[in-house]
């Protein structure tokens, strides 16, 4: 199989990244300061992501609602212009093909931003499902970089001089070529930009010239979202967990029972949910670890664990037994075979900063 | 370069203090593959170690790495303060130790790589 590489894999290079193998890409990891400073960075001032790999697609036509409302189980029908919603595709069993972003442009016309692991396996999957008035446009030739943290929206006024003080959380905006999102997968204020592949090296080049930004690997995007409780895809939700067992029923739109695979998810009793978890004694939980209760039985195991840098304890998330999922109960994770003390914790872990969704200035 | 030190294909380095007693740690090579450290679990004092056991692991963001020794022998000391900051382990040898162990067979050096050799054997990883 041949590596794929981002617009932008030269650039990581010149900057010192360790790089490494990520759905297909060999993306930066992290660059010359490490993780841990990365990650504060991106608490603290301006992290810039290259997540180029990812898929970005419109999803247009006179039906394209009922057509969202099929694969999706949220709400379109309303939406505003340039709102952005998070949400999942659904298959026949009611299990997760990939979370997604679908944000509406107009009437008729709706961007997403796809999984890059998910990519080709997202697109067949909708194709699949196009009726006949909804077309699916591949944006292949554009890049995408997340500009993240409490100094993002300063950093793109004092670099483009792009004002987006009016623009809430989860909505979008076009600048020129531009498609800008307040939104992204740190917990921070911060913007996904959608930019022309031949145009994101200058763009790039020019925010890291700003001194409060700097480059940021995918390792620090992994613990920035554990510490806020997002789900990573093929880790914490998959083709097997419904959205009510990933505990993300809040995507689920009211009177949407049409959505693909709704039998197998409405009205269903849980056996199983997600959760977060906390270490209350040393030691590093990580994905694949089991979860026990205090007679020593097993109740389910880790889907992503680590460090937090925030917390400075181990933080993981898994999936327990219904009977265990509430916040402060306590628990073991199981690693090289000692049990160590935890606890059902809330998500996120640490609150979230991101910017007000009503329009600071309407 | 040359040192009065040990290594091990493993990327330990090993100090020897009177005679029969080895300073054990990790080296550069291995912290750099590493990344940043975020927890070490050292062995109990007293453990009796066979040649080849694992006996602590150094926890980097990504991944768990477990650290042997190429001696048998028994944990005399063990360097508490990793525990409270992991990274002292790149800082030097004096602060990033990981272990001494008392040999129960001071042969068992003889195999070990000196530093020259060390060199070549990571130099033909890259």
């Amino acid at each position: 199989m041949t590596i794929l590489k981002t617009a932008l894999f030269d650039s990581h290079i010149a900057a010192g990244a360790k790089t490494g193998p990520f759905a297909g890409y060999d993306m930066p990891l992290y660059y010359k300061e490490g993780v841990l400073k990365e990650h504060e960075w991106v608490r603290t001032s301006a992290g810039l992501f290259d997540v180029s790999h990812m898929g970005q697609i419109y999803l247009e036509g006179p039906g394209v609602v009922p057509f969202l409302e099929k694969i999706t189980p949220s709400n379109f029908v309303k939406s505003g212009h340039g709102v952005a919603k998070y949400t999942v595709l659904t298959n026949d069993n009611g299990g997760i093909v990939d979370d997604l972003i679908i944000t509406r442009i107009n009437d008729t016309k709706f961007f997403s931003v796809i999984n890059a692991g998910c990519k080709e396996k997202d697109i067949a999957w909708m194709t699949n499902h196009l009726t006949n008035d909804v077309k699916l446009t591949r944006l292949d030739d554009r890049a995408l970089i997340a500009l993240q943290g409490p100094k993002a929206e300063q950093a793109l006024r004092e670099v483009f001089k792009i004002d987006t003080s009016h623009l809430g959380y989860m909505r979008l905006m076009f600048v020129d070529d531009l498609i800008i999102s307040r939104l992204g997968y740190t917990g921070e204020d911060g913007f996904e930009i959608s930019v022309p592949a031949n145009k994101v090296a200058a763009l790039w080049d020019k925010l890291l010239a700003n001194p409060l930004v700097k480059p940021i690997g995918l390792a620090a995007r992994d613990s920035l979202r554990l510490e806020m409780g997002y789900p990573l895809y093929g880790h914490d939700i998959n083709d097997q967990t419904t959205p009510l067992e990933a505990d993300l029923g809040w995507v689920m739109g009211k009177g949407n029972e049409g959505f693909i695979g709704a039998g197998n998810v409405l009205g269903k009793t849980l056996i199983r949910k997600r959760v977060g978890v906390k270490l209350t004694d040393k030691g590093i939980a990580r994905e694949g670890a089991d979860i026990r209760n205090d007679k020593n039985e097993v109740i389910g195991a880790l889907t992503s664990g680590g460090h937090s840098p925030t917390l400075k304890v181990s933080i993981g998330m898994g999936y327990v037994d219904a009977a265990y999922t509430a916040p402060g109960t306590n628990i073991f994770v199981t690693v090289r075979g000692n049990n160590i003390a935890a606890e059902i914790a809330p998500l996120p872990f640490i609150p979230a900063r991101t910017k007000s969704s009503k329009k600071a200035a309407a | 370069m040359s040192d009065n030190l040990k290594y091990t294909q493993e990327h330990e380095w090993l100090k020897i203090e009177d005679g029969n007693v080895a300073v054990l740690g990790i080296t550069p090579y291995a912290q750099d593959a590493l990344g940043d450290l975020v927890f070490v679990e050292l062995p109990e004092l007293g453990r009796k170690l066979t040649k080849g056991e694992h006996f602590a692991v150094v926890e980097s963001v990504k991944t768990a790495a477990e650290v042997y020794t190429p001696v048998a022998g028994e944990v005399v000391a063990i360097n508490d303060n990793l525990s409270g900051d992991p990274e002292l382990i790149k800082k030097s040898l004096e602060e990033g130790w990981i272990a001494k162990i008392k040999l129960s067979d001071p042969t068992e050096l003889e195999g070990l790589m000196d530093r020259a050799a060390y060199d070549k054997f990571t130099a033909s990883l890259d």
